[in-house]
């Protein structure tokens, strides 16, 4: 009898090998089943971008434009970067959608619907400039974990909002306050419900800035699903980190907020410099704030070949975290001569500036165009790699194209 | 008479044994014919309803073979490379975010062990055990930094004719 049992055990076995391929991964299916939804296989479709962006991963998704294709004064969606620490929160219920303010120093605790903020605030539309903190992070030595972004973690859209000023000063915070953070509706990734992927936030002055808003609208519609829909806090100039997608709530804390990803080195740089590859006490590493100066050539794409005597149009933008810029320069001679691009001012604090130049080549041959902004502190961007950090962030690097005369 | 009896039981066990055997082969066949025609089981997929979400997760295996085929030396599923620890690196480290993260990233033996930890203590990666050692061993032979310097040529250039 035990033969037969045997026998009977085996063919289960046998049968669980020919569809096992689908049972393993039926097992997945229940904890990841929405989040399959959002894994279709063509992310360019379904966050409507554009097909030349690159991805860098696809689970959580992330992915980043290319310099070429961030040549739009005002970045439209498609060619917007998208950061992911978690998974996008599906089945969002807008009429039900709320923001509820805490922590040790609001007065009282309050809640708002989306209505109540769009009826009881005034609004306010401003262009911001959000970048990755690990924007370049590909080109550090030895490398900087994470994901690998090149040139194209930056964006600069309109937002529309309410001002977090006004609220915060409708519902009285205390004297204490030193820091807001956000909680936000992203999932954590090992699927563990009291998990928060993220939970950043900024210091008070930074909250309390015109252009830090709680905006619904990018570019004058619906804020896209992937960048924050339906409600996203957007303080510009800072690592785009601090600009949380999909909150529902901000506490007002009487300390440096110590949500996830504000400790240890997460978004951090070491408070004094070190040599690349060094070992970093957590305690040794600073919260980044502003972004540090920086530029990208738009126009050409990389690559152009010209016709000897011919001249080439450049154009690109340029940013300087909480400052202005106050020049922009080229150079195609590997930084031994510059000569001035013409520089337009901001649209608004924090907005992108437009650049523009009109170069000339003496003769045939390959060349690079390598672009430097400095900022209004007279800060200009380092044309090698800026201090190692064990994160690989703030590298602020020139930008350059490759031409050839013919 | 009792060695008959004896002798009739086994012929039933073998006789038993034998439909029993006869059945499983068939079954198996029939699946297998089943398999030939419906290689993705899709007739055995829930409701349509749902089709566009799971049809998306079935169209990755195609077989059981097929599922961790190995193709110029790169595990096609994961982009992994061929080597010692694949499979436990695949097994234990696509589960929450894809290879994709693991696979841009360059580290010495030192830094992914770091890595692993920092994930321990706040991602929820579980303890590997006994797999920690090939694990590490795979990430920092196939993933493992080269010099750099403090500034690469431009590569990868597609050079194109510029029209005014
Ligand atoms: C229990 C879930 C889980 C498993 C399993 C897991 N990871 Fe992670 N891992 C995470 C999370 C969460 C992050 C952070 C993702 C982010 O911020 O984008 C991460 C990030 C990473 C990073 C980037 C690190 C950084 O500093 O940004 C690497 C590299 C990595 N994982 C490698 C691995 C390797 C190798 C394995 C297998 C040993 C593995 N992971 C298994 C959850 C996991």
């Amino acid at each position: 009898m035990h033969r037969r049992k045997f026998v009977k055990k085996g063919t289960l076995t046998a049968l669980a090998s020919i569809v096992g391929a689908d049972i393993v991964f039926g097992k997945n299916l229940p904890i990841d089943y929405k989040l399959l939804g959002l894994q279709d296989p063509d992310p360019f479709k379904m966050f409507n971008k554009d097909s030349q962006m690159v991805v860098l991963n696809d689970k959580p998704w992330n992915i980043e434009a290319q310099a070429h294709l961030l040549n739009d004064t005002i970045t439209p969606n498609k060619y917007m970067f998208i950061r992911n620490n978690g998974k996008i929160p599906e089945d969002i219920d807008l009429a039900n959608w709320t923001i509820t303010f805490d922590g040790e120093s609001v007065k009282q605790k309050k809640t708002y619907s989306l209505d109540e903020l769009k009826s009881k605030f005034k609004q306010y539309t401003y262009q911001l400039t959000l970048e990755c903190g690990g924007n370049g992070r590909s080109e550090f030595n030895p490398p900087a974990k994470g994901n690998q972004w090149t040139i194209g973690a930056v964006s600069c859209a309109t937002w529309t909002g309410v001002r977090l000023r006004d609220v915060l000063e409708a519902i009285g915070i205390k004297d204490d306050a030193v820091y807001i953070g956000y909680h936000a509706a992203d999932t954590h990734l090992s699927g563990d419900p009291k998990k928060e992927p993220i939970s950043r936030g900024v210091p008070m002055a930074k909250a309390l800035q015109d252009e830090t808003l709680l905006a619904f609208k990018m570019n004058g519609a619906a804020i896209p699903l992937a960048h924050g829909y339906p409600l996203r806090l957007v303080a510009g100039g800072w690592p785009a980190s601090a600009s949380g997608k999909w909150i529902n709530g901000i506490s007002v804390r009487n300390k440096v907020h110590d949500g996830t990803k504000m400790t240890g080195t997460a978004y951090r740089v070491p408070c004094n410099a070190v040599a690349p590859g060094d070992k970093v006490k957590d305690e040794d590493m600073c919260i980044i704030e502003s972004m540090p100066v920086k530029s990208l050539i738009t126009s050409p794409k990389t690559g152009a070949i010209l016709k000897e005597g011919k001249s080439l149009d450049i154009n690109g933008h340029a940013w300087a975290g909480e400052l202005k810029v106050a020049k922009v320069e080229y150079s195609i001679d590997f930084g031994s001569t510059w000569k001035t691009c013409a520089l337009e001012a901001p649209t608004n604090r924090l907005a992108w500036q437009h650049f523009s130049a009109t170069i000339q080549f003496p003769k045939k041959g390959y060349y690079e165009v390598w672009a430097k902004a400095t900022d209004s502190k007279g800060i200009a961007q380092p044309m090698v790699l800026p201090g190692w950090n064990p994160k690989g962030y703030l590298n602020n690097a020139c930008h350059r194209i490759a031409i050839k005369i013919s | 008479m009792e060695n008959k009896e004896k002798v009739q039981n086994s012929f039933k066990q073998i006789r038993h044994l034998a439909i029993g055997i006869f059945c499983v082969f068939m079954a198996m066949a029939v699946m297998l014919l089943y398999l030939l025609v419906d290689p993705t089981l899709s007739a055995f997929k829930f409701d349509s309803g749902k089709k566009a979400t799971t049809n998306e997760y079935v169209s990755v295996p195609e077989s059981d073979a097929d599922f961790d085929k190995i193709e110029n030396g790169v595990h096609v599923r994961t982009g992994f490379v061929e080597g010692d620890g694949l499979m436990l690196v695949v097994n234990n480290c696509t589960n929450c975010h894809s290879a994709k993260l693991v696979t841009q990233n360059r580290m010495s033996k030192e830094r992914w062990l770091a890595t692993i930890r920092w994930m321990q203590e706040t991602q929820n990666l579980w303890d590997l055990g006994l797999n920690e050692e090939p694990i590490v061993n795979y990430l920092a032979t196939y993933y493992t930094p080269t010099e750099e310097g403090r500034r690469k040529n431009l590569n990868a250039i597609e050079w194109y004719e510029l029209e005014d």
